[in-house]
C-alpha cells in the first residue's frame, strides 16, 4: 500500500526528504487533537507554530499602526507589513511589490477587480467569461456587475472528463471578451485548469485574465509573470496564513488604471472638502488601517511553504492524491467526481446508497474531518447533477494514515448502512 | 454517541425504501422545501377534505435522516386532522431541538413512532435533516397551494 508514496517520495533541493510526520509536528492542532484525521484543508488550512507564534510576537513586539507615526515602533511595524508584501511579491515572482494589494482574502480581491475595473473598463454587451469549476465567489460578483452594467456573463463548460473544454473555451472567445475569470485549481473535483492555455487564448482575443489561486496557491509553485495572467488572487487561510488577509495581484499598469475602490484613510494624498487626490497603488486600494498581523501572519507561511520547498509540498499533494485514488477507487460502491486527469489535492466522491451528509455524519465519530455538501459551486453540482458530493482535501501535514483512515470509515459506513458488504 | 442511536434500522429501511414516495395526481396543497446548506429538496403533496389529510405523499432527494424522516412523517399525519398534524410537529421539533412539547395521549402511539428519529438530537448539524419535511408541510398548508418559501432551523 505504501509504495506508491515512497516511489514517489518528495524531496527538497538539497535533497533532504519531505517528512510529512516532521511537518504535522510543527501544527499544534494535532497535539491538541490527537486522534484527528483533518482532510478538509481546502476549506482551510491548519497554521503552522511559525504563524501562531510569530503573530503573538509581532503584537508582543513590533506593533502600532502603519504608515502613520513618526515614531520608532510605527515604523517598525510599517516596516514588518511592507516587508510582508516585498515576501507575497517574491512568492508569486511578480515584478514589484507594488503589484500586491492586500485584501480580506480571494473574494474581496475578486469584488474589487469587479468594482473598480469593471465599470472604470466595460459597456454594456462586453463579456466576461467563467467556467463552470467556479465556487460562488467567482460567480456572484460578475452577476452584481452584469446587473449594473449589462455586460454578459458567458460560462464555458468543462467536458465528461472534468477537464476544462479548451475547444468550447476558445469558441465561445470573440471581439466582445474584456476579461476570462477562472480557477487555477477547482475545488470541488481538484482539477487543475491548463490556466497557460487560457491566457495564452484570452490574450490571442485581447481580454484579460483574472485567476483564482485559492486552491493552486496551497499545492503548486505559482508564477505569475510566467503565467501572464492579469490579476491573481488567493486566500492567506487556506495557504497555513491567518483568516481575514489575502491577496489580490495585478500588473501595475492595470492598478494605475483603475479608480480607488473603498474611499477612507491611508487611500489618500490630500483631502479637501473641495478635493481628494489619491495615493498610488497600491495604497490606493487599501482605505483604512489594514489587516497588518495578519499581513504579516500571511508573510510567515508563505515563508513556511518555501522552507518546505513548493515543488516538495506539490509533489506531497500529488503522491496522496494518487494514494487516494487508488485506495477509494479499490473500494467497491465509491466512485470519485472526474476531474480531467490532473487531480491535485482534493477529490470529491459518492458512496452508492449512502448521502454525503450520512457520510460525513460517520466519518465525524470516526474523527475524520471532510466536507460535504455544495463546496460553494451550486453550478457546478448541477451541471454534475448531483446534490452534494464528500470531499477529501489535503495539505502538508496529511499522511498515507489519514487516507487510509478515510478508508476504513467508509468501509464503517457501508457496514453501518448494510450496502456494498464485503 | 453511538451511531445506531442515530442510524437505527427503521431509519436505515425508511431511508432506502422511504413509503408514499411519489407525487399526487390531485394534490389541494404542496410545498417544496430546499435546505441550501445541504443541497436535500423535497416536495410534500397532501389531499385534505375538510381539515383532515386524506392523501399525502412525497418525493425528492436528500439523505437517509431527511428520507426517513419524510417517509415516517407521511404514515403518521395521514388520516389525522391538521390540528393533530401540527401537535406532533410541535412535539417532535421540541424533542429534537430539546424544548420538550407534550402531547395528547390520543397521538401517543404516532409520537413514537417518530422516536426513532429524536437521536438527530445529538448532532446539532442534522436537525434540519430530520425537520426538513416537517416545515414543507406546515408551508404546504399555510400556503394553500401556492409555492412559499420554507424555514428551516
Amino acid at each position: 500500500m505504501t509504495l506508491l508514496l515512497e516511489d514517489r517520495a518528495a524531496s527538497r533541493p538539497d535533497g533532504a526528504a519531505f517528512d510529512p510526520m516532521a511537518v504535522r509536528r510543527q501544527f499544534p492542532i494535532f497535539g491538541r487533537n490527537p486522534g484527528l484525521t483533518f482532510l478538509d484543508t481546502a476549506a482551510s488550512a491548519q497554521k503552522p507554530r511559525a504563524v501562531i507564534d510569530g503573530m503573538a510576537e509581532f503584537y508582543r513586539t513590533d506593533y502600532a499602526n502603519v504608515h502613520r507615526g513618526v515614531y520608532g515602533l510605527s515604523a517598525r511595524s510599517t516596516a514588518r507589513f511592507e516587508a510582508a508584501r516585498e515576501t507575497v511579491a517574491r512568492f508569486l515572482n511578480a515584478t514589484d511589490a507594488s503589484e500586491i494589494v492586500f485584501v480580506r482574502g480571494a473574494t474581496e480581491g475578486i469584488n474589487l477587480v469587479a468594482q473598480s475595473w469593471g465599470p472604470a473598463f466595460l459597456r454594456p454587451g462586453d463579456q466576461v467569461v467563467v467556467s463552470e469549476l467556479e465556487h460562488h465567489s467567482n460567480i456572484v460578483p460578475w452577476q452584481m456587475l452584469r446587473q449594473r452594467l449589462g455586460i454578459e456573463l458567458v460560462v464555458a463548460p468543462i467536458g465528461a472528463d472534468g477537464a476544462l473544454d479548451l475547444v468550447a473555451f476558445q469558441g465561445l472567445l470573440g471581439p466582445r471578451t474584456r476579461l476570462v475569470a477562472m480557477t487555477h485549481l477547482a475545488n470541488v473535483t481538484g482539477h487543475v485548469v491548463a490556466v497557460e492555455a487560457v491566457v495564452r487564448l484570452a490574450h490571442a482575443h485581447g481580454a484579460l485574465v483574472l485567476l483564482d489561486g485559492c486552491q493552486a496557491v496551497p499545492r503548486l509553485p505559482v508564477d505569475v509573470r510566467a503565467l501572464d495572467c492579469d490579476f491573481y488572487v488567493f486566500s492567506g487561510h487556506k495557504c497555513y496564513g491567518p483568516t481575514g488577509i489575502g491577496v489580490l495581484y495585478a500588473k501595475r499598469a492595470l492598478l494605475d488604471a483603475m479608480p480607488p475602490w473603498q474611499g477612507g484613510g491611508d487611500m489618500i494624498r490630500t483631502v479637501s472638502f473641495a478635493e481628494t487626490t489619491y495615493q498610488d497603488a497600491p495604497q490606493r486600494f487599501e482605505a483604512g488601517t489594514p489587516d497588518i498581523a495578519g499581513a504579516i501572519g500571511l508573510a510567515l507561511a508563505l515563508d513556511f511553504m518555501d522552507g518546505l520547498g513548493r515543488a516538495a509540498i506539490r509533489d506531497h499533494e500529488a503522491a496522496l492524491t494518487r494514494y487516494a485514488e487508488a485506495l477509494l477507487t479499490e473500494i467497491p460502491g465509491v466512485g470519485l467526481v472526474a476531474a480531467g486527469g490532473s487531480r491535485l489535492g482534493a477529490l470529491s466522491f459518492l458512496v452508492d446508497g449512502i448521502h454525503p451528509h450520512d457520510l460525513a455524519t460517520i466519518f465525524d465519530q470516526h474523527d475524520v474531518a471532510v466536507r460535504a455538501g455544495h463546496h460553494c459551486a451550486q453550478p457546478l453540482m448541477d451541471r454534475l447533477d448531483l446534490p452534494a458530493t464528500a470531499r477529501a482535501s489535503f495539505g502538508v501535514y496529511s499522511t498515507e494514515a489519514d487516507v487510509e483512515r478515510l478508508a476504513e470509515a467508509i468501509r464503517a459506513a457501508q457496514k453501518l448502512f448494510g450496502v456494498a458488504a464485503r | 454517541m453511538d451511531l445506531r442511536d442515530l442510524y437505527q434500522d427503521i431509519i436505515l429501511d425508511h431511508g432506502r425504501s422511504p413509503r408514499n414516495f411519489r407525487a399526487l395526481a390531485a394534490p389541494s396543497h404542496f410545498a417544496h422545501g430546499h435546505n441550501p446548506l445541504c443541497g436535500d429538496k423535497v416536495t410534500i403533496f397532501l389531499r385534505l377534505e375538510g381539515d383532515r389529510i386524506v392523501e399525502v405523499s412525497f418525493e425528492g432527494k436528500g439523505c437517509a435522516i431527511s428520507t426517513a424522516s419524510a417517509s415516517l412523517m407521511t404514515e403518521v399525519v395521514l388520516n389525522k386532522t391538521l390540528a393533530e398534524a401540527e401537535a406532533l410537529f410541535g412535539h417532535f421539533h421540541g424533542t429534537v431541538t430539546g424544548g420538550g412539547g407534550d402531547l395528547p395521549d390520543a397521538l401517543a402511539e404516532e409520537g413514537e413512532r417518530l422516536q426513532p428519529l429524536t437521536g438527530v438530537k445529538a448532532y446539532p448539524t442534522r436537525v434540519k435533516c430530520a425537520t426538513l419535511a416537517w416545515h414543507t408541510l406546515e408551508a404546504a398548508v399555510k400556503g394553500g397551494g401556492l409555492p412559499v418559501p420554507v424555514k428551516t432551523e
